[in-house]
């Protein structure tokens, strides 16, 4: 599903590597986990998957389903599959959540060459899936996150997911800031998502949330590369220990 | 001193303006239909007289040049022919009144006749009490404490307008049409409407009036009155206009004025407003979107006089390709009007680096009992809004549009019927679409 090879990323106004040698392979159908320290380049991976611009490609490549994401617009990449929920979701005034998700959704559907959703079509199905992650109409009808709670905006971003049906799901710290039951939400969103031909990568810094969602790899990020990669166990390790006894094994 | 006073630059450059104004109007020639108004004209002459001529130095001038809108000789402008949208207000029951060169068209138009109006044409009225008594008074009232010198040469020079004397509850919208069919007209355009105790009244305006245009409004708006104004101002890129709008309203009364102005060369919108008796509210609003040569300046008064008014500005402009964009706005508070509300906004997206937003935005307070706020700001499309929609798959054009219209969507709030904030989202978007 998505191929990480050697990737190199440096800032494009600074001369800061934040990426560097990256590889990391996602078959299709599997859940990974990304663990680190703060400042090891996680949310960085995940923007430069995306699109975003500020970071420069120096070496490396990444490819999902066998096409090459970084010669992509961010919206081509999204058509194809690819979805980031952001670590810290953007308010957007003057533009409705709904209005929003509509035109996201036919944006996508327009660009794999599909019939847009009929009006009645979508409000049914964003009503049922607002519904699953108890977001109420009021949630709805507001601006793109505009005074949402934290948590709010993190089952905000799911409820997207849940619309787009993308195929390689990257979640960066959707936990972070979720109460327990809405964490229990989340999680039940996304298993309700898992599926043979969808992946996902998900960022945390909390085992918590991997009790919820089960990976199947876990990978510890530091320094721009990941440097350990294991099963449930690993994340379990992590909880327990920190991070130092791995980074001093790494070293040695 | 006055020896000393006289002979410092800034009094020689007054007495230099005031002569020169005197010359100019000395060669204009007053028009001499309605008969009633001709005192009303000389009077207004004699205003313009004491003030002068409006000039770069002035201190409301500064960020706009008067000259392209007085100077003798007028520019031609092309006459736009809209082709890739449908007509505004479409679909809306509407009184229309059709002006094309500022000259009525009594057979393009609607009979001047609707259930508590009484409209009468001003080329063609005749001794008109309730207008003889406004017409040219708020004008004159708001030349202080800033001198609208354009807005009393208008009042001299005005040859038609609509009068409207509003006495009941009025649903079905006066709309004004100002079509152009020569390319080099200047014309001067003056309306008075009178609103009666609890009357309401809605005004739409639409076109681009002539090469040259220069349009007053003056209104008063009676206890418990209310007073809907929406203007759009055409799409001809050549043309300059200067509008004033003069509203006075009584207690309990409400106003709502939304400009939108798309392209044109020079636009100068000033506002006039002040809240007379307790417990009115005057909402203004303006939306102006423009490129390359356009020059858009809102410049709004408004005066607290009684306790209890809520007054609100949002202006926002969307320029691109090197368009100027200019706000000066006030809110003045006298010491009677305690518990005042006011707000003001005034905002630009400038979309390259070329254009300028310059803003003069005032408080002045003399209640002690009140609240006002005031905020400019000029900035660029957000990035971090304009990727989160790419990544979600939102193609970058349709996203940026987005973002502009979400920009804009505090103005087109105050527009009061739905219907006609749809067909203003209608014309911004397809502006947005030309120009993308
Ligand atoms: N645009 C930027 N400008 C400056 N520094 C940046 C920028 N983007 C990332 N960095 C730096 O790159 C490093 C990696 O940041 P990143 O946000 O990817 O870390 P992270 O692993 O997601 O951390 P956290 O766990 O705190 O979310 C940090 O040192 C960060 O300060
Ligand atoms: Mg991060």
């Amino acid at each position: 599903m998505l191929e990480i090879n050697n990737l190199h990323v440096k800032l494009a106004t600074e001369d800061k590597q934040i990426l560097k040698g990256l590889s990391l392979s996602v078959e299709a159908g599997s859940v990974h986990a990304i663990m680190g320290p703060n400042g090891s380049g996680k949310s960085t991976l995940s923007y430069v998957l995306s699109g975003r611009d500020g970071y420069e490609v120096t070496d490396g490549t990444a490819t999902l389903e066998g096409e090459s994401l970084l010669d992509m617009e961010p919206e081509e990449r999204a058509a194809h599959g690819l979805f980031l929920a952001f670590q810290y979701p953007v308010e957007i005034p003057g533009v409705g959540n709904m209005t929003f998700l509509r035109t996201a959704v036919n944006a996508q559907r327009k660009a794999r060459g599909e019939a847009e959703l009929s009006s009645g079509d979508f409000l049914k199905l964003v009503r049922a899936k607002a519904k699953d992650l108890k977001i109420d109409a009021d949630m709805l009808k507001r601006p793109v996150n505009v005074g949402f709670s934290g948590g709010e905006k993190k089952r905000n971003e799911i409820l997207q997911m849940a619309m787009l049906e993308p195929r390689m799901c990257i979640l960066d710290e959707t936990d972070s800031g979720l109460d327990v039951d809405a964490m229990k939400l989340v999680a039940d969103g996304v298993n309700a998502l898992r599926s043979e031909g969808r992946s996902f990568l998900v960022i945390t810094h909390y085992q918590r949330l991997l009790d919820h969602i089960k990976p199947d790899f876990v990978h510890i990020m530091a320094g721009g590369r990941i440097i350990k990669t294991g099963g449930p166990e690993l994340a379990l390790e992590v909880e327990q220990n920190g991070y130092a006894d791995i980074l001093a094994e790494v070293q040695a | 001193m006055s020896g000393a006073a006289a002979t410092s630059p800034r009094a020689a450059r007054r007495a230099a303006r005031l002569q020169a104004t005197a010359e100019r109007i000395a060669g204009l020639t007053l028009p001499t239909v309605p008969a009633w108004l001709t005192p009303l004209r000389k009077a207004a002459l004699d205003r313009l007289a004491s003030v002068g001529y409006p000039d770069k130095r002035d201190e409301y001038w500064r960020y706009t040049d008067p000259d392209r809108l007085v100077s003798a000789d007028v520019r031609p402008a092309e006459v736009f022919k809209i082709t890739d949208e449908p007509p505004m207000y479409q679909g809306i029951d509407r009184l229309k009144l059709i002006w094309v060169d500022g000259v009525f068209s009594a057979e393009d138009s609607d009979p001047l006749a609707g259930e508590g109006l009484e409209i009468t044409r001003l080329a063609d009225s005749a001794d008109i009490h309730w207008a003889a008594d406004l017409y040219g008074t708020l004008e004159a009232r708001g030349q202080k404490p800033v001198a609208r010198p354009l807005a009393a040469l208008n009042s001299a020079l005005a040859t038609d307008g609509v009068l409207i004397r509003v006495t009941g509850k009025v649903s079905r919208p006066v709309s004004l049409i100002y079509r152009r069919a020569g390319t080099d007209a200047s014309v001067t355009m003056h309306h008075v409407i009178k609103i009666e105790e609890g009357g309401e009244l809605t005004l739409l305006e639409n076109g681009a009036v002539a090469a040259r245009s220069s349009m007053v409004i003056e209104v008063e708006v009676g206890d418990h009155g209310t007073f809907h104004h929406v203007r759009t101002m055409g799409r001809d890129h050549e043309r300059k206009a200067s509008t004033h709008l003069f509203a006075r309203l009584g207690k309990g009364s409400k106003l709502k004025s939304f400009t939108l102005s798309m392209n044109g060369r020079l636009v100068r919108n000033e506002a006039m407003i002040w809240l007379g008796g307790e417990g009115g509210t005057a909402h203004l609003a303006g939306a102006a979107m423009g490129d390359g040569m356009f020059h858009h300046d809102d410049t709004v008064f408004i005066t607290h006089e009684a306790p209890g008014c809520e007054s609100r500005q949002v202006f926002k402009k969307v320029l691109r390709d090197g368009a100027i964009g200019v706000f000066q706005g006030k809110i003045l508070v006298e010491q009677a009007a305690q518990l005042t509300d006011g707000y003001q906004k005034s905002q630009s997206l400038l979309l390259d680096e070329r254009c300028q937003f310059l803003a003069k935005p005032e408080l002045e307070i003399y209640a002690d009992d009140v609240k006002c706020s005031h905020g400019s700001t000029s900035g660029e499309i957000n990035e971090d809004q304009l990727f989160y929609l790419r990544a979600r798959g939102v193609p970058e054009q349709e996203a940026k549009m987005l973002l502009v219209l979400a920009f804009l969507a505090e103005t087109l709030d105050e527009i009061e019927r739905e219907d006609i904030a749809q067909d203003m989202r209608l014309r911004l978007r397809r502006w947005l679409e030309r120009h993308s």
